[in-house]
């Protein structure tokens, strides 16, 4: 049965025909239920962009970065600030969130980025509650302390206004259908399998010629740039950004879904911000449980899966054969 | 001078606070090498056991054994139980992952925080608890214009005399050796005949009392004790055990108690706001210009 289904998997009019299917679903989703779980799958795919582009930092280089909620708080920001203060558009502000915060990844990770594994962790926890600190003594009163900004506009394109949970909906599904396929492609690029070589074995990566300081900030800086796009998003669609929305738990939830999904596996990403997004939704009726739950859930997954729900397939010989159809 | 003389002792005392939590990850870590995220947690359990026993028996056994007696009672009871915990975690949440690899091992730490701090949360409540007037000692020593409280004086022995008695134990002993052994290299130190299981036990036995002790004192100090608590007192005190060298038991000890003082010193002077960014960017500083920590020695790494 799993031969078969690796077979499947393998084949790609298979693979063709499932993200066609997958595809039309998402186009479909809105117009057959209720405002309710369009708004859920706005969120659905607001984490799956934030566990895409943390999974290009932790799941391709193995770096551990439990501090992602500040890259995503700097892109809200950076969007809230620049709107209200400049009436600067939203859409317009989508890539220059993503530039900033970037461009912020590369200033913070520069001095940090040779350590390794636990140490890095905890480094990037404390750059996480430093971000979320300052915005909350608000500087030069420029971040609104506490309460935070409101009054963010809604994006437009020409004419068209999106404000309407569908097409918040459409929106974000675009652009994380947009990312998905280029970080796939991304996988087999030289960068890719030079990422993939680091979190395996940094030191022979090194020693085969291997760059590894600047693969590994050139990782930082395009997770942190698609965390600022989800930034972007996110304070489109509250109109109102506060520091109690980027604490640790979210890190740690962003995290979570890299680990859950699978690391370095794309479709396991979508899978692992389903699991997250529905966890709350399933629980509803157990509310005040459901953190509990949540808690002992992820012991109860990395003691039977500890590779992930959907790890990511190892590239073999014989795989790279059939896939290039040389026999 | 008074507010420098005040704060430098507000400093020991958060700092032996720190040092007591540090010590708990240090011992893990150096074992394990595992980032145990919820230590912080189990601290907060600690001092929320201490709590429910103190309203339940403090009238009772004060009129007994006397307030202080009352109090050290507390603190053996959430000491034993939080130590109970932290057992039964490494039993249910580490031992069977471990082998999996480091990872899995990071998640399930982050799940058991989790799963502490809301279980704290359900039990106690989301509001804030406060240690009732009638188990906290109030006297206090005035020397000159210098107010220095009887409770921060006891709690300042305590911690002198705990910290000495672990520093013997693990520096001075033979077991405190086969920890030191173990922590070093696992594989050797079984092969010398030590025993891995009683290692693991003794850490995640006298880890955990000591951030529950740590938690009854934060109670008794600040009266104001949250199921949250855990979180920031827990990465402070990691910074601590980072400042010190991570692994290294006089290291956690020292860092703990410098960097209270460093976050005394910098709200009393400069900002309240900020110390605690202050705090992480130390952390920063720490690892980029001495990883190994200020006791630390260089290692290099295996390959």
């Amino acid at each position: 049965m799993r031969d078969t289904l690796a077979k499947l998997q393998g084949k790609p009019s298979v693979r063709r025909a499932a993200v066609a299917a997958a595809v039309a679903v998402v186009i479909v989703f809105p117009f057959v239920t209720s405002r309710y779980w369009v708004d859920v799958a706005f969120y659905l795919g607001l984490y799956t962009l934030l566990g895409l582009s943390l999974n290009v930092i932790l799941g391709e280089v193995g770096l551990f970065n439990l501090g992602h909620a500040a890259f995503w708080a700097f892109g809200a920001y950076t969007t809230a600030i620049l709107n209200t203060r400049f009436d600067i558009p939203v859409l317009v502000l989508l890539p220059v969130s993503a530039l900033a915060t970037a461009g912020f990844a590369w200033l913070v990770t520069s001095p940090i980025i040779h350590l390794r594994g636990d140490y890095l962790c905890i480094v990037t926890i404390a750059l996480g509650e430093i971000v979320r600190l300052t915005l909350n003594n608000d500087p030069g009163g420029i971040t609104g302390g506490p309460n935070g900004i409101f009054g963010i506009d809604r994006p437009r394109i020409g004419p068209l206004v999106i404000n309407t949970p569908t097409e918040f909906y459409f929106l974000v599904w675009v652009i994380v259908i947009l990312c998905a396929w280029a970080l796939l492609r991304l996988q087999n690029s030289r960068i890719g399998r030079a990422w993939n070589y680091i979190r395996e074995d940094e030191l022979a990566a090194e020693a085969m010629g291997v760059d590894v300081r600047s693969l590994k900030l050139l990782a930082f800086i395009l997770g942190a740039g698609l965390a600022g796009v989800a930034g972007n998003l996110y304070a489109a669609k509250m109109m109102v950004v506060s520091p109690e929305s980027f604490v640790f738990l979210e890190s740690t939830i962003i995290f979570m879904i890299v680990l859950i999904g699978g690391m370095g596996s794309v479709p396991g990403t979508f899978l692992g911000a389903l699991v997250v997004s529905l966890f709350p939704e399933l629980f509803r009726p157990l509310a005040q449980y459901r953190m509990l739950i949540f808690g002992a859930a992820l012991v109860a997954v990395m003691y039977f899966r500890p590779a992930g729900i959907w790890p990511r397939r190892r590239a073999t010989f014989r795989s790279l054969r059939k896939e290039t159809g040389k026999a | 001078m008074i507010t420098f003389i005040q704060q430098f002792l507000n400093g020991l005392t958060i700092g032996s606070f720190y040092a007591f939590i540090a010590l708990g990850y240090s011992l893990v870590y150096a074992i394990m090498k595992l980032i145990n995220f919820a230590h912080g947690d189990l601290f907060a359990l600690g001092s929320y056991v201490a709590y429910s026993f103190l309203v339940w028996s403090a009238a009772a056994l004060a009129s007994v054994l006397g307030l202080w007696g009352a109090l050290v009672v507390a603190m053996v009871v959430a000491a034993i139980s939080v130590a109970i915990a932290g057992l039964v975690m490494e039993r249910v949440a580490y031992r069977p992952i471990y082998p999996a690899g480091r990872l899995p091992a990071v998640v399930s730490a982050l799940g058991v925080s989790i799963f502490i701090e809301n279980f704290i949360m359900l039990v106690w409540g989301p509001r804030y608890q406060a240690y009732r007037s009638s188990f906290v000692p109030v006297g206090y020593f005035q020397i000159g214009e210098l107010r220095i409280s009887v409770l921060q004086v006891v709690i300042l022995i305590s911690a002198v005399i705990l910290l000495g008695f672990l520093y013997w134990l693990i520096e001075r002993t033979t077991f405190g050796a086969a920890v030191r052994a173990t922590a070093q290299d696992r594989e050797t130190a079984a092969l010398m005949g030590i025993d891995f299981r009683k290692v693991i036990r003794f850490v995640f036995t006298v880890g955990p009392a000591l951030g529950a002790i740590a938690g009854v004192m934060v109670g008794l100090y600040y009266r104001q004790i949250s199921f949250s608590m855990g979180w920031v007192y827990g990465l402070k005190a990691f910074v601590a055990t980072i400042l010190g060298g991570i692994g290294n038991i006089p290291g956690a000890m020292v860092g703990g108690i410098l960097l209270g003082i460093l976050e005394a010193m910098f709200a009393g002077y400069v900002s309240a706001a900020w110390k605690d960014v202050i705090v992480f960017l130390v952390l920063m500083l720490i690892l980029i210009f001495r990883p190994r920590g200020l006791l630390g020695e260089k290692v290099a790494e295996k390959v």
